[in-house]
């Protein structure tokens, strides 16, 4: 590890609700062969931590990140940040990942444009950027990315593997890969796999991406251009899909940012959800790679649990030894309750232990990321159990 | 805990699998786990309630009852066990049926509503009876099939659901004798050991 240092703890601190957190950077010699076929001959996974790994290492708990997340997920860098990780409301003393009683590890994956290797590092053989030319990764890649790290860090065991959404296909996919390094899987509004729905929209996002003459066949970098409309179209389209019918008529209704409908206006109109969605996109697409994205829809579209269990979702899970929680919610509509009911039927025709909810919210799938009481009130009992089993 | 509960557990066999339909917060679950050392399912619908009873550890899924067990494969659990909410279901003879294909064994709890003063309180008012323990007007409960003792017997027999015992409560914990002798008169409350 090129960095080992200690988060200094500034005791009294007010505002953040934890200590100020670093990131740190893990580098791996060894070559990694990808489900693709690919090596990679070495690479970097950007991390942070929060909490204390207790003595007998039993405590670690894995935080997988969703689609378009990283390694930040919870706490401040410095006083000055406008907003914590992106699930500060889930992880932090008191909060359902408890970081008072587990040593929390959250890391961006590989592929992806946060600091770990991913299509815009550099690529060893030509001394260019990866783009383009980035092997294509499959969950269970990250999965074996991972656990090099916890062989690093010593952890012979998860307490717990969490993650949502995309983040939840990777934690069921550990239960699977390492059944006996993983205690708890928690996995929130997810899937075993995509519908065709789903991958129409990912793919919606590609070619808005494609298309974007400053993608430049992905070699953006190269050439000094980088497609801020396509990216920004994409996650337009995805940010829809985060969002249930309701969440957008409360959040915006038809209000107009700026403009007027009174007839005999010609005032150019804006509605406020235009407004604010092509501002998400503008945001987006000033902060992430195009390559990453298209690289992360495509793990995600690609994702099947059961492949190769013969297909079949109840074998998978027999070779699975840990405990389960699956959550989902009522309006979401990307990965709804009916997806979550496949992993639990699946679970309970396997023996397996499992925990289900369906939480009402009028969120969406956002609804993940979100305080709603009854959501955390189920995580915190969940991981209250986790805790007492250490 | 309820009377009903503390009775039903001499039924279960330790570290057997146990199912509990409409398992509430999990309390009796809970003392089957420590107790018997079952591995235990619990199903339940209202929210706060699952809260509760993940909280003590156990393994809960939100399900609802009248939407059947077609998820449970068949003899996957020794025993079923549903307490106090068989008047509460829509087909109380088809979720009987899906019990039955899922356990080997099953435990059946219900109110009596043949009990002397249901009946006193339905002869002398003309009016469905509210009680203590069914505190719900007829219109807005959520027990829709309330049946007595010589129903539900008479349904086993008409099903061909063996009755392997039967345990009936009074008012009291002593065990009245009237129950015993005249359950259909003197039970509050209905234990049913069953398989088919």
């Amino acid at each position: 590890m090129s960095n080992t240092g200690q988060n200094p703890a500034a005791p009294g601190d007010s505002g953040p609700s934890m200590a100020f957190v670093t990131p740190q950077i893990a580098h791996f010699d060894e070559p990694l062969t990808l489900a693709c076929g690919r090596q990679l001959a070495a690479y970097d996974l950007v991390f942070e931590t929060y909490g204390e790994l207790n003595q007998d290492k039993s405590n670690a708990v894995l935080i997988c990140h969703a689609l378009s997340g990283n390694h930040h997920a919870a706490g401040y860098y410095t006083a000055d940040d406008k907003k914590p990780g992106w699930w500060d409301e889930c992880i932090g003393p008191g909060k359902p990942v408890d970081t008072n009683k587990f040593f929390v590890l959250s890391l961006n994956n590989l592929g992806g444009c946060h600091g770990s290797t991913g299509p815009s590092s550099v690529n060893p053989d030509t001394g260019k950027p990866w783009g383009p030319d980035f092997p294509v990764l499959r969950a269970r890649d990250w999965v074996h990315s991972q656990a090099r790290l916890a062989d690093k860090l010593g952890i012979e065991c998860w307490a717990a593997v969490i993650g949502g959404s995309l983040g939840g296909m990777q934690a069921l996919r550990w239960s699977l890969e390492y059944p006996e390094r993983v205690k708890h899987c928690v996995t929130i509004a997810s899937a075993m796999k995509l519908s065709a729905q789903n991958i129409a929209f990912n793919e919606i996002a590609r070619q808005a991406i494609l298309a974007d003459p400053g993608y430049a066949d992905g070699h953006y970098q190269e050439n000094n251009s980088v497609p801020h409309k396509g990216l920004g179209l994409a996650r337009m389209v995805g940010h829809i899909t985060y969002l249930s019918d309701d969440a957008m008529a409360k959040k915006f209704g038809r209000d107009l940012a700026t403009g007027t409908l009174e007839t005999g206006s010609d005032d150019n109109v804006e509605f406020q959800v235009e407004s604010y969605l092509r501002h998400q996109g503008r945001q987006f697409s000033e902060s992430f790679d195009a390559n990453t994205y298209i690289l992360m829809t495509r793990a995600l579209d690609y994702f099947d649990l059961a492949r190769e269990y013969s297909h079949d979702p109840v074998a998978a899970f027999r070779h699975a030894s840990c405990s389960y929680l699956v959550l989902s919610f009522s309006t979401d509509w990307r990965f709804p309750p009916a997806r979550s009911r496949e992993i639990v039927d699946a679970l309970i025709a396997a023996g397996r232990p499992v925990s289900y909810a369906e939480i009402e919210a009028d969120e969406g799938h956002d609804a993940f990321l979100l305080p709603i009481p009854r959501y955390q009130n189920v995580f915190i009992a969940y991981m209250q159990r986790v805790g007492a089993e250490l | 805990m309820r009377l009903d509960l503390t009775h039903i557990q001499r039924w279960i066999r330790p570290k057997s699998k146990v199912l509990d339909l409409g398992c509430g917060n999990g309390e009796f679950l809970q003392m089957l786990v420590q107790q018997r050392g079952v591995d235990g399912l619990g199903l339940e619908i209202d929210q706060d309630n699952i809260t509760e009873a993940i909280s003590r550890g156990l393994n809960i899924v939100e399900q609802n009852l009248d939407d059947g067990l077609a998820n449970f494969p068949d003899q996957s659990f020794d025993t079923v066990v549903m307490a106090h909410a068989l008047q509460a279901v829509h087909y109380p003879h088809k979720i009987l049926d899906e019990m039955l294909r899922v356990g080997r064994e099953c435990v059946v709890t219900f109110p009596n509503f043949g009990h002397w003063r249901c009946r006193l309180y339905l002869g002398a008012h003309g009016r469905m009876p509210v009680s203590k323990s069914m505190p719900y007007s007829w219109y807005d409960t959520p027990n829709i099939h309330f049946c007595t003792v010589s129903d539900f017997e008479q349904l086993c027999a008409d099903r061909g659901i063996k009755i392997l015992g039967r345990e009936m409560v009074g008012n009291t914990e002593r065990k009245p004798l009237l129950a015993s002798s005249w359950p259909n008169l003197f039970a509050t409350t209905a234990i049913y050991h069953i398989t088919r």
